[in-house]
């Protein structure tokens, strides 16, 4: 009797857990389905290389010119620049945090570094805005505080938690045998972090700049308020200090003003469609760092 | 210190490399040596046995000043090398790990290539590239027994290597700085009986030109390898001498006792 009541519960338990796994999958599989559905009509007025490479989007233009590729590499550079800037920041703030900092310190920075985190994107949007953004532009005689560069900025924020958080355990796991023998080959602590440490947790420190960045790509309300929002193609290395679109801040800002059914509204689930290619193939690279 | 005690210890012939006068030892408030004073001949190995705990590894690691990674570690004498004190204040620690290296327990390779392993120490310390470097490797590895094994997967990872192999890569890397001395710390503790005699094998060859030091738990080793022993119990020596008269007649009961397998 006993024995079959455990069992019951194994079986339960057991069958909850394949449930939530299957049911995880279904809605990724719906959400796919759903986006393909909205998005394939756009098909009708344009061809897939006509939406990826078109040079120029102006949805409400008669006929909608609905061409995608400003809005790709905006994201692109958006993307590149928050790279560029947190994976340095977030190692040396990781390093400094797992073999600078004094024991007390350490305690105090790690769960404040955590703690950016929780801010909401909407804040992050704001600070860049009002602040960063126009004194930026005043330092480099910009003619305009919203550019590709400030969004990338302020995603490398966002994206510094995870990175350092992940990348300090990484590289606190690396044992301590390692560390002696490279000291008693006559290095000196730092040699030691440079050449033994960082690269022995190097695989840790990958999956952590893929994490973090997952949420940079994905990141819609800090980009859309100071990135500007010029769909024009950025170019060359000045394009960083001038305005562009990304994809994402492209669908927030004009899902809500195009009517139903119509072209550029198709588009519109296209760019979604081509994102979530996008964000699956990055988690699939997070995952294995490696492969 | 009394008469007693000092008699047991031998003070050896010849030229002496490594010698400490008075050494204490504390981690915090524990002390771990007691007024350990010993002289290790140059160009001989030098055997260091005694049960758990006794602080073997703590007086190996007093040698090339390791013990200060360890943040509580305090130390009180001196360790004198060729008459130097290596804890004076104007003492350079990179040089002094250079002449004094070191070998630990488990093989510690770093997660590179078996290359960049060997030619870690040589990076650091030297502006050596190209065929200058790739001649260091190739003499550290042989030095270590071990370029035979390895000659045609040099840019392979090291953490490939068997346990023998990984562990001979770790004294190719100390070779590579040329060192004066090794200390070795149960090199063998963490292998087989097959790759154990290679690196005893090692040892013998490695003695024509290096003072080597080992900790070992292993009584036969200690008879089969060195030519000096001394017996540590509780953070003090107990006895030194050569090591057949330590194994066939020692002079304290406490020796003769742990020889013998009768405790520890
Ligand atoms: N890092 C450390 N901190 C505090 N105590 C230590 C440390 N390392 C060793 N000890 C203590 O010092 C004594 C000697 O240890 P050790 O030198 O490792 O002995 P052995 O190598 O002979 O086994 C032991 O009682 C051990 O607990
Ligand atoms: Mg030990």
């Amino acid at each position: 009797m006993k024995r079959s009541i455990a069992g019951a519960r194994e079986w339960l338990i057991e069958s909850t857990i394949r449930l939530a796994g299957v049911l995880a999958i279904i809605f990724v599989l719906l959400i796919f389905a759903f986006l393909l559905h909205d998005a394939l009509p756009v098909f009708s007025e344009a061809s897939l290389s006509d939406l990826l490479t078109g040079r120029s989007w102006r949805p409400t233009s008669e006929p909608a010119q609905l061409g995608m590729l400003p809005l790709i590499l905006g994201s692109l550079y958006v993307t590149v620049g928050a790279l560029v800037i947190a994976i340095p920041l977030g190692l040396g703030c990781a390093v400094f945090i797992s073999e600078v900092a004094p024991v007390r310190m350490r305690e105090i920075l790690k769960p404040l570094v955590e703690m950016l985190a929780a801010i909401p994107s909407v804040v992050y949007g704001f600070l860049g805005l009002l602040m960063i953004g126009p004194w930026l532009a005043d330092l480099m005689d910009l003619p305009i505080g919203q550019f590709a560069a400030l969004g990338s900025l302020m995603l490398a924020f966002m994206a510094l938690p995870t990175i350092v958080s992940i990348s300090e355990d990484a590289i606190r796991n690396v044992p301590v045998t390692l560390r002696s023998g490279s000291l008693a080959l006559g290095a000196t602590d730092w040699q030691t972090i440079v050449r033994v440490v960082v690269p022995a947790a190097r695989s840790g420190i990958i999956a952590a700049s893929l994490l973090g960045l997952g949420r940079a790509i994905g990141e819609t309300m800090t980009v859309l308020m100071v990135t500007g929002n010029a769909a024009v193609i950025p170019q060359g290395l000045a394009g960083f200090l001038k305005p562009v679109r990304t994809m994402t801040a492209t669908i927030a800002a004009e899902m809500g003003e195009t009517a139903y059914q119509t072209p550029h509204y198709h588009a519109l689930f296209t760019i979604g469609l081509v994102l979530f290619v996008i964000t699956y193939k990055h988690n699939a690279h997070s995952e294995c760092p490696k492969g | 210190m009394s008469a007693a005690e000092d008699k047991y210890i031998l003070h050896p012939e010849g030229e002496i490399k490594i010698e400490t006068k008075d050494l204490d030892m504390y981690y915090g408030n524990f002390q771990a040596l007691t007024d350990v004073s010993v002289a290790m001949p140059s160009r001989h190995i030098t055997a260091l046995i005694g049960p758990s705990g006794c602080g073997k590894s703590s007086f190996l690691r007093c040698l090339n000043r390791m013990n200060e990674v360890i943040p509580e570690a305090r130390v009180d004498g001196q360790v004198l090398l060729d008459g130097n004190d290596i804890y004076q204040a104007d003492t350079d620690v990179v040089q002094l790990r250079k002449r004094v290296g070191m070998v630990f327990q488990r093989p510690n390779p770093f997660p590179m290539s078996i290359y960049d392993n060997v030619a870690y120490g040589p990076r650091l310390h030297t502006a050596t590239r190209g065929s200058e470097l790739d001649e260091i490797v190739e003499r550290s590895l042989r030095g270590a027994a071990l370029w035979g094994e390895v000659k045609d997967k040099l840019h392979q990872s090291a953490m490939d290597l068997s346990g023998g192999q990984q562990q001979r890569l770790c004294i190719a890397r100390v070779l590579a700085v040329e060192p004066e001395v090794l200390l070795m710390d149960e090199p063998c503790s963490a292998l087989d009986p097959t790759a154990t005699f290679r690196i005893e094998e090692l040892m013998t060859e490695l003695r024509e030109s290096y003072t080597i030091i080992i900790v070992t738990h292993n009584m036969y080793q200690a008879s089969r390898v060195s030519q000096y022993t001394g017996f540590f119990l509780l953070g003090e020596i107990i006895e030194y001498g050569h090591t057949e008269q330590i194994f066939e007649n020692p002079a304290d009961r406490r020796t003769d006792d742990y020889v013998r397998g009768r405790f520890g």
